[in-house]
C-alpha cells in the first residue's frame, strides 16, 4: 500500500508499505531516516521514540498504516522543531546527517548552514550523555516532549518521563544530568 | 494481508461483520508485538484510530462511559477523582510511550491475566459495551474473561466502551514487578471499599488462568465490618481481620510457575498486596479526623 505523511515538516510519500509493517521500518528503510533506532521492537526500550501527532510514541508498536495523513518528529528534525516551538528563526534539520551528527558526533557549526543542534541536543552533547549512543535519539525526544510541558521539572518527573528509555550502557547519571543542564539553561534563558 | 481502515464506528462495525477475523489495531502495544516477532500474519488487520469516538469519555451519575481507545495517559490525567483504581492501574502500564497510545480497550480485547486494567475494573465493578451489525450489549466484567486470553466478544463484535461504576470509596492498586516502568505483572491486586453498599470488591490480575475477584475474602470482610460497625465507628480494622482477609485472598489465586515468578511467590505476594491495599484504603476511609485508637 502507499502512506502519505508529513515527516519533520515535509510531506513524504512510501509506497509498496507491507499492511504489517511498522513506522518505525517505514521510516528507517523507506524514508531514509536511521535516526530512530530498532532494537526491542516491543516498545520496551524507547529507541524508537517519534512525536506522533506532537505526542511520544513508540514507532514500532505504529502500524504503518496507521500514520497516514498523520505528523511525525524524529530526531533528524528535532532541532528544526525544537526551533518553531521557541518561535525562533529555527534550524531545519532534515537530512539525515544533519541531524543524526547533531546528535551523536557532538555537531558544532558542521549542523548545518545556520543551524545547530535543539537545546537538549545541545546539553546530551555537553553532559557527555552519549555513549554508544543507541538509546539517545529515543531519549532526544523523549526529554524535549517532557521539556516541552514542564519546564522546571524535578528529578522524579525526569525519571518517570525517561522511564521507557533504556540505556544499556547504564549512562543515566549524565543522561539526568544533561535534562537538568536544558532545563536549566531554559530557564536561565541561554 | 488487508489494511481496513474504518472512518467511523458503523464502518467498524460493518468490516468486522465481514471480515470477523480481522484483527482491531489501536495502541498497538499487543498486536504489533507479535506481527513484528512474526507471531501472527492476520488476514486484515482493522486500524481504529480514525474512529474518533472511541477517544471520548463521559462522566455519569453513576459511573464514566470510557471510550475503548482513550489512552491510560489521558485516564491518570483526567479521571483520578472518578476512577482511582484505574488511574492508579494506569500509571503501571509500561512507560509514558505506551500510556500515551493504549488503552482499556486493548487490555480487555487481549484479555491476558496479567493485563493492568482488570483488577482495577474488576474491583470497581464495570461493564463492558460490545456491538457488532447485530446489535449492542452489555457484558459484566465478572463474565468477560472467559480463559487465558479469552474473552466473551463475538466474532462480529467490537468493544466500543466500558463503563466504570464512579468510586463511592477509597480504591487502591498494586502490583508487582522487578522494576517500577516497563514490567509485566508479576501478580497485582485491586481493592475498592463501597460505602454505600457496605460492601468490598477485590480483583487479582496475575495469579490465575483469568483476571479474578476473591469473592470468599470479600464476603469475609463484609461480614467483618458489618458485625464490628466498622462502616460507622471507623476504627481501626484488627489485624486478625486483615490477616484473614489477605489469606483468602491468596486462596483465591490459582497461579503457575513461569519466567516471572513462582505459584508460591505470587499467592504469598497477593496476600501482603491484599494486607496493604486494605490498610491503605481504610486509612483513608477513616480519614485524618478520625480517632486513632483501634478495636485490636
Amino acid at each position: 500500500m502507499r502512506l502519505d505523511f508529513t515527516v519533520n515538516g515535509r510531506p513524504r510519500q512510501a509506497d509498496d508499505v507491507w499492511e504489517g509493517e511498522s513506522l518505525l521500518y517505514v521510516l528507517r528503510e523507506r524514508l531514509g531516516l536511521p535516526g530512530s533506532k530498532n532494537a526491542c521492537e516491543q516498545g520496551e526500550c524507547g529507541s524508537c521514540t517519534v512525536r506522533l501527532d506532537g505526542v511520544p510514541v513508540c514507532s514500532c508498536l505504529v502500524a504503518a498504516g496507521q500514520a497516514e495523513g498523520r505528523e511525525v518528529v524524529t530526531v533528524e528534525g528535532l532541532a528544526h522543531y525544537a526551533g518553531q516551538r521557541s518561535g525562533g528563526t529555527g534550524a531545519r534539520g532534515t537530512s539525515p546527517d544533519e541531524a543524526v551528527g547533531g546528535a551523536a558526533e557532538g555537531a558544532g557549526p558542521q549542523a548545518g548552514e545556520g543551524t545547530g543542534p535543539a537545546p537538549v541536543q545541545q546539553a546530551f552533547i555537553d553532559a557527555g550523555a552519549v555513549q554508544c549512543g543507541f538509546c539517545t535519539p529515543g531519549l532526544l525526544i523523549a526529554a524535549d516532549a517532557l521539556l516541552e510541558l514542564n519546564p522546571d521539572p524535578t528529578d522524579a518527573d525526569i525519571r518517570e518521563a525517561l522511564s521507557g528509555n533504556l540505556c544499556r550502557c547504564t549512562g543515566y547519571e549524565k543522561i539526568m544530568d544533561a535534562v537538568r543542564l536544558a532545563a536549566a539553561r531554559r530557564s536561565e534563558g541561554v | 494481508m488487508d489494511f481496513l481502515r474504518p472512518a467511523s464506528w458503523e464502518e467498524a462495525l460493518a468490516a468486522k461483520a465481514e471480515h470477523p477475523t480481522a484483527v482491531p489495531i489501536a495502541g498497538g502495544t499487543d498486536v504489533m508485538v507479535e506481527i513484528n516477532f512474526d507471531r501472527r500474519r492476520p488476514e486484515y488487520l482493522m486500524d481504529l484510530n480514525r474512529v474518533a469516538d472511541l477517544y471520548d469519555w463521559e462522566v455519569g451519575e453513576e459511573s464514566v462511559r470510557l471510550g475503548a481507545s482513550v489512552p491510560y495517559s489521558r485516564i491518570m490525567e483526567h479521571l483520578r477523582a472518578e476512577l482511582p483504581g484505574l488511574a492508579l492501574a494506569s500509571h503501571t502500564v509500561a512507560s509514558p510511550q505506551i500510556r500515551n497510545r493504549g488503552g482499556v480497550g486493548g487490555n480487555l480485547g487481549t484479555a491476558s491475566p496479567a493485563g493492568d486494567a482488570h483488577p482495577a475494573l474488576l474491583a470497581a465493578g464495570a461493564e463492558v459495551e460490545a456491538e457488532s451489525v447485530r446489535g449492542a450489549r452489555r457484558i459484566p466484567i465478572d463474565d468477560f474473561y472467559t480463559g487465558v486470553k479469552r474473552n466473551a466478544l463475538a466474532p462480529d463484535e467490537l468493544i466500543r466502551a466500558v463503563h466504570i461504576k464512579k468510586a463511592d470509596g477509597p480504591q487502591q492498586y498494586s502490583k508487582v514487578g522487578t522494576r517500577n516502568a516497563m514490567v509485566i505483572a508479576v501478580c497485582a491486586f485491586g481493592l475498592a471499599l463501597h460505602p454505600g453498599t457496605r460492601t468490598v470488591r477485590t480483583g487479582i490480575g496475575s495469579a490465575a488462568p483469568t483476571p479474578v475477584r476473591a469473592r470468599t475474602a470479600e464476603e469475609f470482610l463484609r461480614a467483618a465490618l458489618d458485625e464490628g460497625g466498622f462502616w460507622d465507628n471507623g476504627k481501626i480494622i484488627p489485624p486478625s481481620v486483615a490477616r484473614r482477609f489477605a489469606d483468602l485472598c491468596a486462596a483465591a489465586c490459582n497461579p503457575i510457575d513461569d519466567v516471572r515468578g513462582t505459584a508460591d511467590y505470587r499467592r504469598h505476594a497477593v496476600g501482603v498486596m491484599a494486607r496493604r491495599t486494605l490498610a491503605w484504603t481504610w486509612e483513608s476511609y477513616r480519614g485524618p479526623g478520625r480517632v486513632t485508637e483501634g478495636a485490636a
